[in-house]
């Protein structure tokens, strides 16, 4: 791995798009979003760096959620791009057709990425998400994933992890939060389509996201992109801390990075020293009862088989990785 | 040119005169027939530059319509029953983002029970959905609907859907005069968006909008389709000037003048209807008929024109509002007040039952604000029997 010194920042190659003064700015600022949202950021990560890679021939299609509600209320519009929203959960369907059309009408440089929540994505999409990789449509899909439905006020979605507090999640006497057992995996879904690529990312390593990005968006047929996304508000830290929260996830290995082509993993991130679970799920609102008196000691120990299981399965701790 | 075909043939060979860049398609009876047609002219290549996408669900269908429609490619797809209903949330995005789509309803009934035979509850589930609503009478008028329904949705921008009935229209074989494509392209010009996803002008399309604006959103939708009766009738007139043929239009006249009874349907009834009325006024009765083809926007002005003559309007339709009565009943009581003394209402034809012109010819001797055509009341009291004998143990 390069060593990134202030000095590098100034060699165009190698500096991330959202380091650069000339970026495009793809969602201008005075939207709406939480202060330290991990969503809006990523979005202006990906948007960019498309925008970049393609020369500006992108198109977005946006589920439903946060990202939609807080970058564009009528009269103001953050987007800088051509950008429909239609529904909830068919982001994936309209996007689609917005890539057939463009094909049918010559316009065969446009790329198109369909973007929505974990909500969208992993429950109410899943069926246009997998008719989208079945015919392997040529679109790339983002998922924005902060765990939870936060746009209608923070309920579990079929991502919000184990023992968290949602709003219908509450933890009461004899209830510690989100069942256990529960839950799905929608880039191992996404794998099991046998699509050309699928990859994990997140906010914490901005290069990553936008080298995967990159090599993503210029792909033909369906990807998918899973990008790890904080939320102060619905996770409970103040907002200065996004970025370290993502991170912690990380490299607990709870957030595995790693990327797979036609339904095999090809490579991963390393986490070096993984660090035990408890620091990142102790920086969080969400999870303190697990740490209140009532709680039995072992519970922790269940998250901390799950982060286990992934150092293991996306082998982490080396072998695999990519530089 | 003449050919003797099967209504969805027909439908499917007058969609693809239309020239879509894209035709989506899943499958519910009794509307399939026309997306296997058209697949089959796709991938024949009969007709080229278009894609033909086979979707998982109802959703998907009017989904990718919808994004290759806002995309700029004119965009068509087909739908019945169950998968009108699956698809709803889509079928009001439709509308709201104003994309001049056209649908295919092969109307059939809503379950449950479940059945799949003609009626128009379907239809009536998204008549406030804010698209223009057609009804064709024959094979022919629904063909000839199609061509016409772009040409209405790309002057409009708002989508189109032309409700043609399942089994009696899209299975029934007749003889359909096919236009050629020289005389359509004539007539329905190369598609030109108005607005589309585009790099070079980048436009945010399905934002949110606050209550500061969205009353008059809703207001110029209810504007668009009111000013949509003008060139609904229109397009009717260039359709008959090109094509030497009366189809479309707001409503449809027959043996009205002289008329004491008027009869108001919508659909392949039609057909029955008239027979019935030319036996009865055969018999020196008079009775005559008005065929409403355009259903949305509601024609009430050519309506009123059309019936104010009349001693008694008999609405004969094949959808019942549950708790209420008849819908298009209902529609026309408000502008009929006053002026015409007597309306009185025939449900029938309810899941595929069939309606003959003995039955009409009876239930018009009736003298009841509103009849079930054919209802079975030994079926209906031996149900209600069981339900007293069986409930609340
Ligand atoms: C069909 C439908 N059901 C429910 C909703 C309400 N709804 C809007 S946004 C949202 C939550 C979005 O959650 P997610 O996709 O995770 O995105 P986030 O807001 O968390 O970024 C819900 C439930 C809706 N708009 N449409
Ligand atoms: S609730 Fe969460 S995801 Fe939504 S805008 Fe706020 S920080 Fe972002
Ligand atoms: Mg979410």
């Amino acid at each position: 791995m390069t060593t990134l010194t202030i000095g590098n920042r100034l060699d165009d190659k190698d500096a991330a798009e959202q380091s650069k003064y000339n970026r495009y700015n793809g969602i201008t600022s005075g939207h709406r979003a939480c202060q330290g949202c991990g969503e809006a950021l990523a979005a202006r990560c990906v948007v960019d760096v498309a925008h970049r890679v393609t020369g500006g021939n992108i198109a977005v299609v946006n589920a439903t959620g946060c990202l939609e509600v807080f970058s564009c209320v009528y009269p103001e519009n953050s987007w800088r791009i051509p950008w429909l929203h239609s529904l909830f959960g068919n982001a994936a369907a309209v996007a689609t057709g917005v890539a057939s059309a463009f094909v049918i009408s010559g316009k065969k440089d446009m790329r198109v990425i369909a973007q929505g929540g974990d909500g969208s994505t992993s429950d109410i999409g899943l069926g246009c998400l997998s008719g989208m990789f079945d015919r392997n449509d040529d679109v790339l899909y983002v998922c924005y994933d902060n765990q939870a439905y936060m746009n209608t006020g923070v309920q579990r979605s079929s991502a919000t992890p184990i023992l968290a507090r949602t709003a219908t999640t509450l933890p009461v006497r004899g209830y510690m939060g989100n069942a256990a057992g529960t839950g799905k995996n929608v880039p191992q879904i996404a794998m099991a389509h046998e699509i050309p690529y699928v990859a994990t990312a997140s906010i914490c390593n901005i290069r990553d996201l936008e080298e995967k990005i990159s090599k993503a968006i210029l792909l033909k047929g369906s990807r998918y992109v899973h990008v790890h996304v904080p939320c102060p508000l619905g996770w409970g830290y103040p907002p200065s801390e996004t970025v370290r929260i993502a991170r912690m996830a990380v490299e607990c290995g709870l957030f595995p990075l790693f990327e797979a082509e036609n339904g095999v993993v090809v490579g991963s991130t390393p986490i070096d020293n993984p660090k035990p679970v408890e620091e990142y799920l102790r920086a969080q609102r969400r999870f303190a009862h697990l740490f209140g008196k009532n709680a039995p000691p072992e519970i922790i120990e269940t998250i901390q088989q799950i982060a286990s299981r992934n150092l293991e399965k996306y082998r982490l701790s080396g072998e695999f990785s990519h530089e | 040119m003449l050919h003797q075909l099967e209504g969805s043939q027909a439908i499917a060979k007058a969609v693809a005169l239309c020239r879509p860049g894209m035709v989506c398609a899943y499958p519910i009876t009794p509307q399939t027939h026309i997306v296997e047609h058209l697949g089959e002219l796709i991938h024949a290549e009969e007709l080229w530059n278009c894609d033909y996408v086979n979707v998982e669900s109802e959703m998907a269908a009017i989904s990718v319509t919808i994004g290759s429609q806002a995309a700029g490619v004119r965009s068509y797809t087909a739908t019945s029953s169950q998968g009108l209903l699956y698809m709803q949330e889509g079928v009001y995005n439709a509308s709201g983002l104003e994309l001049p789509m056209v649908m295919t309803l092969g109307n059939r009934a809503i379950g449950s029970p479940i059945n799949i035979w003609n009626d128009h509850s379907d239809a009536m589930s998204v008549r406030d959905a804010g698209w223009i609503m057609l009804f064709p009478e024959t094979n022919q008028e629904a063909a000839d609907l199609h061509i016409q329904a772009f040409k209405i949705a790309e002057t409009l921008q708002c989508p189109v859907m032309v409700c043609v009935d399942g089994f009696v229209l899209t299975h029934a074989y007749e003889r359909v005069d096919i236009p050629s494509p020289e005389m359509v392209d004539d007539f329905l010009p190369h598609y030109e968006p108005r607005f589309c996803l585009d790099a070079a002008n980048p436009l945010a399309i399905g934002t949110m909008v606050p209550p500061e604006y969205f009353m008059e959103v809703r207001y110029l939708a209810h504007k668009k389709q009111l000013g949509a009766l003008k060139i609904i009738e229109q397009v009717g007139k260039d359709f008959y000037k090109k094509f030497d043929r009366h189809s479309g239009g707001l409503i449809r006249t027959y043996k009205t003048e002289e008329a004491k009874t008027i009869i108001v349907a919508m659909g392949s009834v039609l057909g029955t209807i008239k027979d019935t009325v030319d036996e009865l006024n055969a018999q020196g009765e008079k009775y005559g008929v008005v065929s409403v083809v355009s259903y949305r926007p509601f024609p009430a002005e050519a309506l009123r024109a059309a019936l104010a003559h009349a001693q008694h309007v008999v609405v004969v339709e094949k959808a019942l509002a549950v708790g209420t009565g008849g819908i298009l009943f209902q529609e026309l009581e408000l502008p009929l007040k006053n002026i015409v003394r007597k309306i009185s209402s025939i449900i029938a034809g309810l899941g595929g039952r069939a309606i003959t012109k003995s039955m009409l010819k009876y239930a018009l001797k009736q003298d009841e604000r509103e009849i079930f055509l054919g209802l079975d009341q030994n079926v209906v009291a031996e149900k209600i029997q069981l339900v007293k004998s069986c409930c609340c143990k």
